[in-house]
Protein backbone atom coordinates (compact mmCIF):
# COMPACT_ATOMS: atom_id res chain seq x y z
CA UNK A 1 0.00 0.00 0.00
CA UNK A 2 2.68 2.24 0.73
CA UNK A 3 4.66 0.81 -1.88
CA UNK A 4 1.92 2.03 -4.16
CA UNK A 5 1.70 5.35 -2.86
CA UNK A 6 5.35 6.15 -3.38
CA UNK A 7 5.47 4.54 -6.90
CA UNK A 8 2.49 6.78 -7.71
CA UNK A 9 4.07 9.96 -5.98
CA UNK A 10 7.83 9.43 -7.09
CA UNK A 11 7.87 11.39 -10.24
CA UNK A 12 6.19 14.10 -9.72
CA UNK A 13 7.93 14.65 -6.47
CA UNK A 14 11.37 14.55 -7.81
CA UNK A 15 10.19 16.56 -10.84
CA UNK A 16 9.17 19.48 -8.80
CA UNK A 17 12.59 18.70 -6.64
CA UNK A 18 14.53 19.02 -9.85
CA UNK A 19 12.47 22.19 -11.27
CA UNK A 20 13.16 23.80 -7.62
CA UNK A 21 17.25 22.85 -6.83
CA UNK A 22 18.26 22.77 -10.85
CA UNK A 23 20.36 19.54 -9.42
CA UNK A 24 19.25 15.87 -10.20
CA UNK A 25 21.55 14.56 -7.62
CA UNK A 26 20.74 17.03 -5.06
CA UNK A 27 16.73 16.42 -6.04
CA UNK A 28 17.31 12.31 -5.88
CA UNK A 29 19.08 13.06 -2.28
CA UNK A 30 16.49 15.03 -1.26
CA UNK A 31 13.31 13.32 -2.76
CA UNK A 32 15.28 9.74 -0.68
CA UNK A 33 15.30 11.67 2.05
CA UNK A 34 11.77 12.48 2.62
CA UNK A 35 10.42 9.11 1.52
CA UNK A 36 12.28 7.72 4.30
CA UNK A 37 10.71 9.69 6.90
CA UNK A 38 7.75 8.98 5.54
CA UNK A 39 8.13 5.33 4.97
CA UNK A 40 8.99 5.82 8.83
CA UNK A 41 5.91 7.95 10.30
CA UNK A 42 3.19 6.98 8.04
CA UNK A 43 2.60 3.65 9.09
CA UNK A 44 2.19 5.05 12.57
CA UNK A 45 0.40 8.60 11.94
CA UNK A 46 -1.33 7.81 8.57
CA UNK A 47 -0.49 8.77 5.45
CA UNK A 48 -1.44 12.48 5.35
CA UNK A 49 -4.12 14.40 2.74
CA UNK A 50 -2.14 15.39 0.12
CA UNK A 51 0.88 13.15 0.21
CA UNK A 52 2.63 14.41 -2.70
CA UNK A 53 2.73 18.15 -1.24
CA UNK A 54 4.19 16.43 1.90
CA UNK A 55 6.80 15.17 0.26
CA UNK A 56 7.79 17.46 -1.58
CA UNK A 57 7.60 20.20 0.95
CA UNK A 58 9.62 18.16 3.40
CA UNK A 59 12.28 17.26 0.14
CA UNK A 60 12.40 21.10 0.06
CA UNK A 61 13.25 21.75 3.38
CA UNK A 62 15.46 18.96 3.88
CA UNK A 63 17.35 20.09 0.95
CA UNK A 64 17.28 23.63 1.99
CA UNK A 65 18.81 22.20 5.23
CA UNK A 66 21.54 20.91 3.66
CA UNK A 67 22.80 23.38 1.41
CA UNK A 68 22.73 25.85 4.39
CA UNK A 69 25.19 23.49 6.41
CA UNK A 70 26.97 23.33 2.89
CA UNK A 71 27.08 27.15 2.90
CA UNK A 72 28.05 27.76 6.43
CA UNK A 73 30.84 25.22 6.06
CA UNK A 74 32.14 26.86 3.08
CA UNK A 75 32.06 30.26 4.60
CA UNK A 76 34.43 28.82 7.79
CA UNK A 77 36.84 27.50 5.22
CA UNK A 78 36.86 30.57 2.90
CA UNK A 79 37.65 27.78 0.28
CA UNK A 80 34.00 27.47 -1.94
CA UNK A 81 32.29 30.49 -2.89
CA UNK A 82 28.73 30.67 -1.12
CA UNK A 83 25.81 29.17 -3.21
CA UNK A 84 23.16 31.43 -4.45
CA UNK A 85 20.60 32.68 -2.54
CA UNK A 86 18.03 30.10 -1.79
CA UNK A 87 14.16 30.23 -1.72
CA UNK A 88 13.23 29.94 2.19
CA UNK A 89 9.38 30.08 2.08
CA UNK A 90 7.15 28.14 -0.26
CA UNK A 91 3.52 27.64 -1.12
CA UNK A 92 2.83 23.94 -0.55
CA UNK A 93 -0.63 23.46 -1.55
CA UNK A 94 0.52 25.20 -5.69
CA UNK A 95 3.08 22.13 -6.50
CA UNK A 96 3.25 22.14 -10.19
CA UNK A 97 3.75 18.93 -11.88
CA UNK A 98 6.53 19.25 -13.75
CA UNK A 99 6.69 15.47 -14.89
CA UNK A 100 6.82 16.87 -18.47
CA UNK A 101 9.85 18.65 -18.13
CA UNK A 102 11.29 15.85 -16.53
CA UNK A 103 10.11 13.59 -19.01
CA UNK A 104 11.90 15.48 -22.17
CA UNK A 105 15.39 15.66 -19.80
CA UNK A 106 15.40 11.95 -19.32
CA UNK A 107 14.91 10.86 -23.15
CA UNK A 108 17.01 14.34 -24.33
CA UNK A 109 18.88 12.98 -27.67
CA UNK A 110 22.18 14.15 -26.46
CA UNK A 111 22.28 11.39 -24.02
CA UNK A 112 23.00 7.80 -24.95
CA UNK A 113 19.84 5.76 -25.53
CA UNK A 114 20.26 2.98 -22.97
CA UNK A 115 20.80 6.07 -20.27
CA UNK A 116 17.62 7.86 -21.42
CA UNK A 117 15.77 4.20 -20.85
CA UNK A 118 17.60 3.70 -17.42
CA UNK A 119 17.10 7.46 -16.55
CA UNK A 120 13.44 7.74 -17.64
CA UNK A 121 12.78 4.43 -15.61
CA UNK A 122 14.46 5.76 -12.44
CA UNK A 123 13.44 9.23 -12.99
CA UNK A 124 9.58 9.02 -13.76
CA UNK A 125 8.72 5.32 -13.01
CA UNK A 126 10.47 4.97 -9.41
CA UNK A 127 12.26 2.17 -9.79
CA UNK A 128 15.47 1.30 -8.08
CA UNK A 129 18.68 0.47 -9.70
CA UNK A 130 18.50 -2.61 -9.02
CA UNK A 131 15.08 -3.81 -10.35
CA UNK A 132 16.28 -1.61 -14.27
CA UNK A 133 20.01 -3.91 -13.95
CA UNK A 134 17.47 -6.93 -13.24
CA UNK A 135 15.18 -6.23 -16.37
CA UNK A 136 18.41 -5.46 -18.77
CA UNK A 137 19.90 -8.24 -17.08
CA UNK A 138 22.97 -5.94 -16.40
CA UNK A 139 24.87 -6.04 -12.87
CA UNK A 140 23.63 -2.98 -10.56
CA UNK A 141 27.04 -1.52 -10.94
CA UNK A 142 26.79 -0.90 -14.98
CA UNK A 143 23.73 0.50 -14.13
CA UNK A 144 24.39 2.45 -11.45
CA UNK A 145 27.20 4.13 -13.97
CA UNK A 146 24.98 4.26 -16.92
CA UNK A 147 22.66 6.14 -14.62
CA UNK A 148 25.65 8.55 -13.22
CA UNK A 149 26.87 8.67 -16.41
CA UNK A 150 23.42 10.40 -18.08
CA UNK A 151 23.06 12.21 -15.25
CA UNK A 152 26.79 13.71 -14.91
CA UNK A 153 26.11 14.48 -19.01
CA UNK A 154 22.68 16.64 -17.68
CA UNK A 155 24.70 18.71 -15.50
CA UNK A 156 27.82 19.44 -17.36
CA UNK A 157 26.45 19.91 -20.76
CA UNK A 158 23.14 22.25 -19.81
CA UNK A 159 20.55 19.65 -20.82
CA UNK A 160 17.55 22.41 -19.92
CA UNK A 161 14.46 21.33 -17.54
CA UNK A 162 12.09 22.73 -20.27
CA UNK A 163 9.27 21.44 -22.82
CA UNK A 164 10.54 22.14 -26.20
CA UNK A 165 9.24 25.05 -28.04
CA UNK A 166 7.05 24.43 -30.53
CA UNK A 167 9.22 23.99 -33.78
CA UNK A 168 11.15 21.05 -31.61
CA UNK A 169 8.18 19.57 -29.89
CA UNK A 170 7.39 16.87 -32.64
CA UNK A 171 10.65 15.80 -33.11
CA UNK A 172 11.60 15.86 -29.16
CA UNK A 173 7.82 13.86 -28.55
CA UNK A 174 9.17 11.64 -31.16
CA UNK A 175 12.15 10.63 -29.03
CA UNK A 176 10.07 10.69 -26.04
CA UNK A 177 7.58 8.27 -27.22
CA UNK A 178 10.53 5.91 -28.72
CA UNK A 179 12.07 5.26 -25.34
CA UNK A 180 8.55 4.48 -23.81
CA UNK A 181 7.51 1.86 -26.81
CA UNK A 182 11.57 0.56 -26.16
CA UNK A 183 10.78 -0.08 -22.67
CA UNK A 184 7.23 -1.76 -23.48
CA UNK A 185 9.25 -3.96 -26.35
CA UNK A 186 12.07 -5.27 -23.38
CA UNK A 187 8.37 -6.37 -21.76
CA UNK A 188 6.60 -7.80 -24.34
CA UNK A 189 9.86 -10.14 -25.11
CA UNK A 190 9.39 -11.99 -21.78
CA UNK A 191 9.63 -9.43 -18.69
CA UNK A 192 5.91 -8.44 -18.15
CA UNK A 193 7.10 -6.15 -15.12
CA UNK A 194 8.83 -3.45 -17.67
CA UNK A 195 5.27 -3.93 -19.65
CA UNK A 196 2.92 -2.83 -16.95
CA UNK A 197 5.55 0.04 -16.45
CA UNK A 198 5.80 1.53 -20.35
CA UNK A 199 1.75 1.18 -19.89
CA UNK A 200 2.26 3.00 -16.43
CA UNK A 201 4.96 5.56 -18.34
CA UNK A 202 2.06 6.12 -21.34
CA UNK A 203 -0.56 6.94 -19.29
CA UNK A 204 1.73 9.61 -17.34
CA UNK A 205 2.27 10.91 -20.76
CA UNK A 206 -1.13 10.64 -21.89
CA UNK A 207 -2.40 12.67 -18.87
CA UNK A 208 0.28 15.70 -19.27
CA UNK A 209 0.01 15.60 -23.15
CA UNK A 210 -4.29 15.46 -23.53
CA UNK A 211 -3.91 16.73 -27.12
CA UNK A 212 -1.65 14.68 -28.18
CA UNK A 213 -3.05 12.16 -30.35
CA UNK A 214 0.59 9.84 -30.57
CA UNK A 215 0.85 9.86 -27.10
CA UNK A 216 -2.67 8.28 -27.12
CA UNK A 217 -2.13 6.28 -30.10
CA UNK A 218 0.75 4.73 -28.36
CA UNK A 219 -0.82 4.34 -24.95
CA UNK A 220 -3.36 2.21 -26.83
CA UNK A 221 -1.32 0.21 -28.75
CA UNK A 222 0.68 -1.18 -25.78
CA UNK A 223 -2.60 -2.01 -23.50
CA UNK A 224 -4.10 -3.52 -26.22
CA UNK A 225 -0.87 -5.98 -27.16
CA UNK A 226 -0.49 -6.07 -23.20
CA UNK A 227 -3.89 -7.82 -22.94
CA UNK A 228 -2.74 -10.43 -25.71
CA UNK A 229 0.36 -11.41 -23.15
CA UNK A 230 -1.26 -14.62 -21.62
CA UNK A 231 -2.16 -16.00 -24.81
CA UNK A 232 1.21 -15.36 -26.76
CA UNK A 233 3.24 -18.17 -25.05
CA UNK A 234 2.09 -21.87 -24.11
CA UNK A 235 4.63 -22.74 -21.45
CA UNK A 236 7.79 -21.68 -23.08
CA UNK A 237 6.24 -22.18 -26.61
CA UNK A 238 5.45 -18.77 -28.91
CA UNK A 239 1.91 -19.09 -29.97
CA UNK A 240 0.50 -17.10 -32.95
CA UNK A 241 -2.75 -15.04 -33.16
CA UNK A 242 -4.45 -17.67 -35.13
CA UNK A 243 -4.10 -20.22 -32.59
CA UNK A 244 -4.00 -18.34 -29.39
CA UNK A 245 -6.44 -18.93 -26.83
CA UNK A 246 -8.94 -15.94 -26.76
CA UNK A 247 -10.55 -16.96 -22.99
CA UNK A 248 -6.84 -15.84 -21.86
CA UNK A 249 -7.41 -12.17 -23.40
CA UNK A 250 -8.10 -9.58 -20.87
CA UNK A 251 -11.13 -7.89 -22.47
CA UNK A 252 -10.93 -5.25 -19.91
CA UNK A 253 -7.94 -4.09 -21.14
CA UNK A 254 -8.56 -4.16 -24.64
CA UNK A 255 -12.02 -2.12 -24.05
CA UNK A 256 -9.80 0.38 -22.52
CA UNK A 257 -6.91 0.61 -24.66
CA UNK A 258 -9.73 1.29 -27.87
CA UNK A 259 -11.15 3.75 -25.68
CA UNK A 260 -7.82 5.36 -25.80
CA UNK A 261 -7.64 4.91 -29.06
CA UNK A 262 -10.64 6.40 -30.01
CA UNK A 263 -9.68 9.75 -28.64
CA UNK A 264 -6.43 9.45 -30.70
CA UNK A 265 -8.52 9.13 -33.47
CA UNK A 266 -10.89 12.38 -32.33
CA UNK A 267 -8.05 14.68 -32.07
CA UNK A 268 -7.24 13.96 -36.03
CA UNK A 269 -4.00 11.03 -34.95
CA UNK A 270 -2.94 9.36 -38.25
CA UNK A 271 0.73 9.18 -37.03
CA UNK A 272 2.35 5.58 -36.89
CA UNK A 273 1.40 4.95 -33.53
CA UNK A 274 -2.26 5.10 -33.81
CA UNK A 275 -2.27 3.56 -37.20
CA UNK A 276 -0.20 0.41 -35.30
CA UNK A 277 -3.15 0.82 -32.46
CA UNK A 278 -5.99 0.59 -34.97
CA UNK A 279 -4.32 -2.47 -36.51
CA UNK A 280 -3.77 -4.05 -32.74
CA UNK A 281 -7.44 -3.15 -32.42
CA UNK A 282 -8.47 -5.26 -35.25
CA UNK A 283 -6.69 -7.88 -34.84
CA UNK A 284 -8.16 -8.41 -30.95
CA UNK A 285 -11.61 -8.80 -32.63
CA UNK A 286 -13.28 -11.98 -32.90
CA UNK A 287 -13.16 -11.87 -36.57
CA UNK A 288 -10.64 -9.82 -37.74
CA UNK A 289 -11.10 -8.05 -41.25
CA UNK A 290 -7.85 -8.91 -42.90
CA UNK A 291 -8.32 -6.21 -45.91
CA UNK A 292 -8.63 -3.44 -43.20
CA UNK A 293 -5.38 -4.68 -41.59
CA UNK A 294 -3.77 -4.98 -44.99
CA UNK A 295 -5.05 -1.11 -46.06
CA UNK A 296 -3.57 -0.30 -42.65
CA UNK A 297 -0.41 -1.69 -42.93
CA UNK A 298 0.21 0.19 -46.53
CA UNK A 299 -0.77 3.52 -44.47
CA UNK A 300 2.11 2.52 -42.19
CA UNK A 301 4.55 1.76 -45.13
CA UNK A 302 3.50 4.71 -45.97
CA UNK A 303 4.50 6.36 -42.95
CA UNK A 304 7.62 4.36 -41.85
CA UNK A 305 9.11 3.16 -45.52
CA UNK A 306 9.98 0.17 -43.40
CA UNK A 307 10.10 -3.37 -44.89
CA UNK A 308 9.68 -5.12 -41.89
CA UNK A 309 6.33 -3.36 -42.60
CA UNK A 310 5.86 -4.48 -46.01
CA UNK A 311 6.39 -7.71 -44.77
CA UNK A 312 3.48 -8.04 -42.10
CA UNK A 313 1.31 -5.85 -44.64
CA UNK A 314 1.94 -9.23 -47.11
CA UNK A 315 0.31 -11.63 -44.63
CA UNK A 316 -2.50 -9.26 -44.31
CA UNK A 317 -2.86 -9.66 -47.64
CA UNK A 318 -2.56 -13.51 -47.51
CA UNK A 319 -4.72 -13.60 -44.31
CA UNK A 320 -7.52 -11.85 -46.67
CA UNK A 321 -7.14 -14.74 -48.96
CA UNK A 322 -4.57 -14.07 -51.61
CA UNK A 323 -1.15 -15.61 -50.94
CA UNK A 324 -0.16 -15.53 -54.41
CA UNK A 325 0.05 -11.54 -54.23
CA UNK A 326 1.21 -11.81 -50.47
CA UNK A 327 4.58 -13.76 -52.20
CA UNK A 328 5.15 -11.19 -54.84
CA UNK A 329 5.14 -8.56 -52.35
CA UNK A 330 7.28 -10.66 -49.92
CA UNK A 331 9.92 -11.52 -52.58
CA UNK A 332 10.48 -8.23 -53.68
CA UNK A 333 11.92 -7.35 -50.19
CA UNK A 334 15.53 -7.33 -49.04
CA UNK A 335 15.52 -8.52 -45.86
CA UNK A 336 17.56 -11.92 -46.30
CA UNK A 337 18.95 -11.78 -42.66
CA UNK A 338 15.70 -11.77 -41.13
CA UNK A 339 13.89 -14.68 -39.75
CA UNK A 340 10.56 -13.76 -40.36
CA UNK A 341 10.93 -12.82 -43.94
CA UNK A 342 12.19 -16.64 -44.30
CA UNK A 343 9.19 -18.09 -42.42
CA UNK A 344 6.71 -16.02 -43.42
CA UNK A 345 8.23 -16.72 -46.90
CA UNK A 346 7.85 -20.41 -46.15
CA UNK A 347 4.31 -20.17 -44.94
CA UNK A 348 3.35 -18.87 -47.94
CA UNK A 349 5.01 -21.08 -50.44
CA UNK A 350 3.22 -24.18 -48.41
CA UNK A 351 -0.23 -22.15 -48.85
CA UNK A 352 0.46 -22.40 -52.65
CA UNK A 353 1.19 -26.06 -52.37
CA UNK A 354 5.15 -25.29 -52.96
CA UNK A 355 6.57 -27.31 -50.38
CA UNK A 356 10.27 -27.96 -51.40
CA UNK A 357 10.94 -24.33 -51.99
CA UNK A 358 8.59 -23.73 -48.54
CA UNK A 359 11.35 -26.47 -46.82
CA UNK A 360 14.06 -24.65 -48.06
CA UNK A 361 12.49 -20.80 -46.54
CA UNK A 362 11.90 -23.00 -42.92
CA UNK A 363 15.59 -24.37 -42.90
CA UNK A 364 17.01 -20.50 -43.77
CA UNK A 365 14.39 -19.53 -40.70
CA UNK A 366 15.66 -21.92 -38.48
CA UNK A 367 19.39 -21.26 -39.34
CA UNK A 368 18.82 -17.39 -37.94
CA UNK A 369 16.32 -18.29 -35.09
CA UNK A 370 18.20 -17.67 -31.97
CA UNK A 371 15.95 -18.67 -28.98
CA UNK A 372 14.29 -22.38 -28.10
CA UNK A 373 10.43 -21.24 -28.52
CA UNK A 374 11.69 -19.63 -31.97
CA UNK A 375 13.90 -22.72 -32.99
CA UNK A 376 10.86 -25.43 -31.28
CA UNK A 377 8.46 -23.81 -33.70
CA UNK A 378 10.17 -23.71 -36.75
CA UNK A 379 11.22 -27.27 -36.75
CA UNK A 380 7.40 -28.15 -36.10
CA UNK A 381 6.54 -26.07 -39.29
CA UNK A 382 9.15 -28.13 -41.10
CA UNK A 383 7.99 -31.56 -39.77
CA UNK A 384 4.33 -31.09 -40.59
CA UNK A 385 5.34 -30.20 -44.66
CA UNK B 1 27.20 28.58 -20.59
CA UNK B 2 30.01 28.79 -23.35
CA UNK B 3 29.86 26.19 -26.21
CA UNK B 4 32.07 24.78 -28.76
CA UNK B 5 30.92 24.34 -31.66
CA UNK B 6 33.42 22.53 -33.37
CA UNK B 7 33.38 22.22 -37.86
CA UNK B 8 34.30 19.43 -39.24
CA UNK B 9 34.08 18.91 -42.98
CA UNK B 10 35.09 17.41 -45.90
CA UNK B 11 38.13 19.53 -47.34
CA UNK B 12 37.67 21.41 -50.15
CA UNK B 13 33.74 21.17 -49.93
CA UNK B 14 33.40 25.16 -50.80
CA UNK B 15 35.65 24.80 -53.97
CA UNK B 16 33.36 22.21 -55.55
CA UNK B 17 30.03 23.99 -54.44
CA UNK B 18 28.87 26.85 -56.98
CA UNK B 19 29.37 30.31 -56.44
CA UNK B 20 25.75 30.52 -55.46
CA UNK B 21 26.03 28.10 -52.72
CA UNK B 22 29.77 29.34 -51.63
CA UNK B 23 28.74 33.04 -51.25
CA UNK B 24 25.15 32.00 -49.65
CA UNK B 25 27.13 30.17 -46.96
CA UNK B 26 29.79 32.96 -46.54
CA UNK B 27 27.21 35.74 -45.96
CA UNK B 28 25.49 32.87 -43.20
CA UNK B 29 28.90 33.06 -41.58
CA UNK B 30 28.81 36.77 -41.45
CA UNK B 31 25.41 37.26 -40.55
CA UNK B 32 26.30 34.63 -37.77
CA UNK B 33 29.26 36.65 -36.58
CA UNK B 34 26.91 39.49 -36.04
CA UNK B 35 24.89 37.21 -33.65
CA UNK B 36 25.75 38.89 -30.23
CA UNK B 37 25.49 35.17 -28.30
CA UNK B 38 28.96 34.21 -30.94
CA UNK B 39 31.93 34.97 -28.87
CA UNK B 40 34.49 34.46 -31.11
CA UNK B 41 35.16 32.20 -34.75
CA UNK B 42 37.60 31.29 -36.88
CA UNK B 43 38.34 29.36 -40.19
CA UNK B 44 41.05 27.43 -40.12
CA UNK B 45 43.26 26.86 -42.98
CA UNK B 46 43.95 23.32 -44.78
CA UNK B 47 44.38 20.16 -42.68
CA UNK B 48 47.50 19.76 -45.08
CA UNK B 49 49.14 23.42 -43.06
CA UNK B 50 48.44 21.52 -39.66
CA UNK B 51 52.11 20.90 -37.55
CA UNK B 52 51.56 18.89 -34.66
CA UNK B 53 54.24 19.13 -32.21
CA UNK B 54 55.09 16.15 -29.41
CA UNK B 55 57.41 16.18 -26.22
CA UNK B 56 59.13 12.68 -26.15
CA UNK B 57 62.03 11.98 -23.44
CA UNK B 58 62.45 16.12 -23.15
CA UNK B 59 62.42 16.62 -26.94
CA UNK B 60 59.88 18.13 -28.96
CA UNK B 61 59.23 16.27 -31.59
CA UNK B 62 57.52 18.39 -35.19
CA UNK B 63 55.58 16.33 -37.66
CA UNK B 64 53.78 17.27 -40.42
CA UNK B 65 49.93 16.93 -40.74
CA UNK B 66 46.44 16.87 -38.67
CA UNK B 67 46.23 15.03 -35.48
CA UNK B 68 43.79 12.19 -36.60
CA UNK B 69 43.84 11.42 -40.42
CA UNK B 70 40.35 11.14 -40.87
CA UNK B 71 38.06 11.86 -43.95
CA UNK B 72 36.43 14.44 -42.31
CA UNK B 73 38.57 17.13 -41.06
CA UNK B 74 38.21 20.26 -38.29
CA UNK B 75 37.66 23.07 -40.54
CA UNK B 76 37.09 25.87 -37.96
CA UNK B 77 35.20 26.52 -34.50
CA UNK B 78 33.01 29.29 -32.94
CA UNK B 79 32.61 30.05 -29.17
CA UNK B 80 29.24 30.76 -28.35
CA UNK B 81 27.38 32.15 -25.50
CA UNK B 82 24.14 30.33 -24.46
CA UNK B 83 21.62 29.21 -22.07
CA UNK B 84 21.42 25.88 -22.35
CA UNK B 85 22.36 22.87 -24.24
CA UNK B 86 18.92 23.44 -26.88
CA UNK B 87 20.01 27.10 -27.19
CA UNK B 88 23.40 25.98 -28.27
CA UNK B 89 22.11 22.89 -30.86
CA UNK B 90 19.64 25.10 -32.27
CA UNK B 91 22.87 27.68 -33.24
CA UNK B 92 24.64 24.44 -34.33
CA UNK B 93 21.93 23.36 -36.72
CA UNK B 94 22.40 26.76 -38.41
CA UNK B 95 25.88 26.22 -39.57
CA UNK B 96 26.24 26.11 -43.44
CA UNK B 97 29.02 23.11 -43.74
CA UNK B 98 25.95 20.91 -42.37
CA UNK B 99 23.99 21.15 -46.05
CA UNK B 100 27.43 20.07 -47.39
CA UNK B 101 27.46 17.12 -45.54
CA UNK B 102 29.70 18.57 -42.53
CA UNK B 103 29.01 17.97 -38.86
CA UNK B 104 28.99 20.22 -35.89
CA UNK B 105 30.16 18.93 -32.66
CA UNK B 106 28.94 20.66 -29.69
CA UNK B 107 31.14 20.81 -26.43
CA UNK B 108 29.87 22.77 -23.43
CA UNK B 109 33.38 24.68 -22.27
CA UNK B 110 34.58 24.09 -19.06
CA UNK B 111 33.78 26.96 -16.66
CA UNK B 112 37.18 28.06 -14.27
Amino acid sequence: MLEEVFRDQWGRVLASLVGFLGDFDRAEEAAQEAFAIAAERWPASGAPDTPGAWLVTTARNRAIDRIRRERTLAQKIHLLPAPEAIVDEFDDTLIKDERLELIFTCCHPALPLEGQVALTLRALGGLQTAEIARAFVVSEETMKRRLTRAKAKIKATGIPFAVPGAHRLPERLDAVLAVVYLIYNEGYSGRVDLGAEAIRLGRVLAGLMPREPEAHGLLALMMIHHARRRARFSGDDLVLLDDQDRSLWDQRQIADGRAVLDRAMELGGRGAYVVQAAIASLQARERIDWPQVAELYRRLVGLTGSAVVELNRAVAVAQAGDPAAALRAVDGLELDGYLYFHSTRGELLRRLGRAAEARTAYRRALELAASTPERRFLTRRLEQL
Amino acid sequence: MQYALLIYAEPGYLETSSDEEREASYAEYVAMAGDERYVGAAQLQPAEMATCVRLSGGRTLMTDGPFADTKEVLGGFCLIEAADLDEALELAARVPALRFGGTVEVRPVVRL
